[in-house]
């Protein structure tokens, strides 16, 4: 499959503290590519090399196999993590000033439709929502039909039904078979818009592949939860389950010779939860700490 | 150079500043309230004194120069005293050596003071100078609109480009294919358009109701003016070239404009301050504006006439413009 962009051994250093350390992976064309990690992972120093905003302090980053220039801007587009808009423009002033930016531009209807912003296209920006001002974001970051999307935590900060109305969008745009370049610190983000991720932590890749790969690779296991006062203290002790403040957790390969077992032992099952491992199970082994520590 | 950018950006930047109302208000508000506040305090002749202009003092003499509660003051050269005549600021002239008198026709100080002189019955020629008196709200008319033109220009650039790098405009701008200068440029478009909009109307407006004193032409006091902005913009440009704190541009640009406040003349001449007090002065772009406006206004001067201040501020947008670009940072990193 065509590899769209290349980074190879990315250092980025402020001083005496390492943002970026060594750190090389492909972007494979029309996927969905994350860059997951807590905050000051080195999630958005990474992406900001790749985008040419801030220069590397070693390393490369290949476009189409050649090293990123200016002429780059005309072919991405770009939503950063936190990003003013102008004051006292409208909406679609705000589109009409990127426009011109542009030799190559969507027609407005276009982003519109794809972005929802009909509703408040003469609002001026300081008075959209957190939701309605992401899309306007993103409605600017698709103006030139960007080959490359960049989206640097998009969803931070929004109430779960924005996040799900923008993980829609995203996804929409994602079927156009565009190449989205995501950071996040929400592995369910990650999990349902991904087709590929990498892990960093303290600057450095801990881990990389997809999603279903990954949790595959260190987790065989499924949790089973139940309340702690249904299951005596003796049991508990025998089977070297883990108490979790008032639920018991227990770890098994097999469900229902698990669950076989504890109606064996006249455990009532009320209140039973079982949950097979996350990319937060996944960060919380591989660095032992949660992801948003 | 991409015009359509640059002229999107122009157009962005005016849209912005002309719908803050609170800004555009006081914008105007300000240097009005000034004039007609300073009117006010100023207003009717305000001297206990007449003034009479006597040429070569120290070698003249006469009784009538004892005569209590009139100032006489000392002029070498005829013409400087007519001017001040002319423009009300002096009520009479006396030259004893030649034995001649000029009274302004239309000041009636002039008409009292030669009422006073003749009854020491010297029988000096009488000759008359005429002019339109010169109040302290014309003479300090250039100051005030140069002074709101300084703070709209540092503040409105570099205060405006601080806050557009701290909150991440400049960097949201610097992802797209707009150039720095393209982006600069549009600035330096926009305010300058802004600033000459702004000080035209207020002084237009200002002249309907205070018919201020204009001895020269309002197209050299256009030229002076823009060439003034334009300096000041570039100031402004230049102290915000890199900074990414609110605080600290308020802090650089207070530092800037009050010097100039207080020392490029807005308030009160400097022509009797100490040497190193004028020298320091010169070295401000206000100082310049507001001196060639002046002399334009009470002076009649044309643009070779002040062609110093044409030439001090023309260098000063040279060295701020160039110094501010090489220097402009989109977004200062960690």
């Amino acid at each position: 499959m065509e590899k769209v962009i290349q980074v190879n051994r990315l250092i980025k250093e402020y001083g005496d503290l390492i943002a970026v350390n060594d750190v090389s992976f492909s972007i494979t064309k029309g996927h969905c590519f994350g860059l997951l990690g807590p905050n000051g992972a080195g999630k958005t120093t990474t992406i900001e090399i790749m985008e040419g905003i801030i220069p590397a302090s070693n390393g490369e980053v290949l476009y189409h196999g050649k090293a990123v220039d200016d002429s780059i801007s005309q072919q991405i587009g770009i939503q950063f993590q936190n990003t003013a808009l102008q004051d006292f423009l409208t909406v679609k002033e705000t589109l009409n000033l990127f426009t011109s930016f542009y030799d190559k531009t969507v027609p407005h209807e276009e982003l519109i439709e794809l972005c929802n912003l009909g509703d408040f296209l003469k609002r001026d920006n300081r008075l959209l929502s957190g939701g309605q001002r992401q899309r306007l974001l993103l409605a600017l970051a698709l103006i030139n039909d960007p080959e490359i999307l960049f989206l640097d935590e998009p969803t931070t900060g929004l109430d779960p039904q924005a996040r799900r109305n923008f993980w829609q969008l995203i996804k929409n745009i994602k079927a156009q078979n565009k190449t989205i370049i995501l950071t996040t610190h929400y592995m369910d983000e990650a999990e349902q818009l991904c087709d590929d991720v990498v892990i960093m932590d303290q600057g450095k890749i801990i881990e990389s592949g997809t999603p279903q790969t990954l949790l595959n690779k260190h987790f065989d296991n499924i949790f089973i939860y139940l309340p702690k006062h249904q299951i005596s203290e003796e049991l508990i002790n025998k089977n070297y389950w883990t108490i979790q403040e008032n639920k018991v957790e227990i770890t098994t390969d097999n469900v229902e010779k698990t669950l076989a077992y504890l109606i064996g032992h006249k455990v009532s099952l009320q209140g039973l939860h079982v949950k097979s491992a996350n990319l937060d199970d996944l960060f919380l082994k591989l660095t032992g700490h949660s992801l948003r520590d | 150079m991409n015009f359509k950018r640059f002229f999107a950006v122009v157009k962005a930047r005016n849209l912005e500043f002309f719908r803050d109302r609170a800004s555009l208000g006081w914008n105007i508000i300000f240097p009005v309230l000034m004039l007609v506040g300073l009117s006010f305090v100023f207003s009717g002749d305000g001297r206990a004194l007449y003034k009479i202009g006597v040429i070569d003092l120290s070698n003249s003499q006469s009784t009538f120069l004892s005569t209590k509660h009139i100032d006489f003051v000392d002029y070498k050269k005829l013409g400087v005293a007519k001017t001040k005549l002319e423009q009300h600021a002096i009520d009479f002239i006396i030259d004893f050596n030649q034995q001649k008198y000029w009274v302004n026709d239309g000041s009636p100080n002039s008409y009292l003071v030669e009422k006073i002189f003749n009854s020491e019955q010297l029988n000096f020629e009488r000759l008359t100078t005429h002019g339109k008196a010169i109040r302290y709200v014309d003479w300090v008319l250039p100051g005030i609109l140069g002074m709101n033109m300084m703070f709209s220009c540092l503040f409105g650039v570099g205060y405006v480009i601080v806050r557009y790098r701290k909150n991440a405009v400049l960097k949201r701008l610097k992802a797209t294919p707009l150039s720095a200068f393209e982006f600069v440029s549009a600035q330096l478009v926009s305010r300058l358009f802004i600033v000459m909009f702004m000080s035209s109307t207020i002084y237009i407006g200002c002249n309907v109701f205070f018919d201020f004193y204009m001895q020269g032409s309002y197209f050299d006091l256009f030229i002076v003016g823009a060439l003034g902005a334009f300096s000041l913009i570039t100031l402004g440009l230049l102290v915000a070239s890199r900074s990414k704190s609110e605080e600290l541009i308020g802090g650089l640009l207070n530092f800037t404009s009050w010097p100039m406040m207080m020392l490029s003349g807005v308030w009160f001449s400097l022509e009797g301050a100490p040497d190193v007090i004028k020298s320091f002065a010169n070295i401000l772009p206000l100082t310049h504006v507001v001196s060639g406006a002046r002399k334009i206004i009470t002076e009649g001067a044309t643009l070779a006439d002040i062609s110093v201040h044409i030439w001090t501020l023309s260098i000063m947008c040279a060295i701020f413009l160039g110094l501010g670009s090489y220097l402009f940072s989109w977004n200062t990193e960690r």
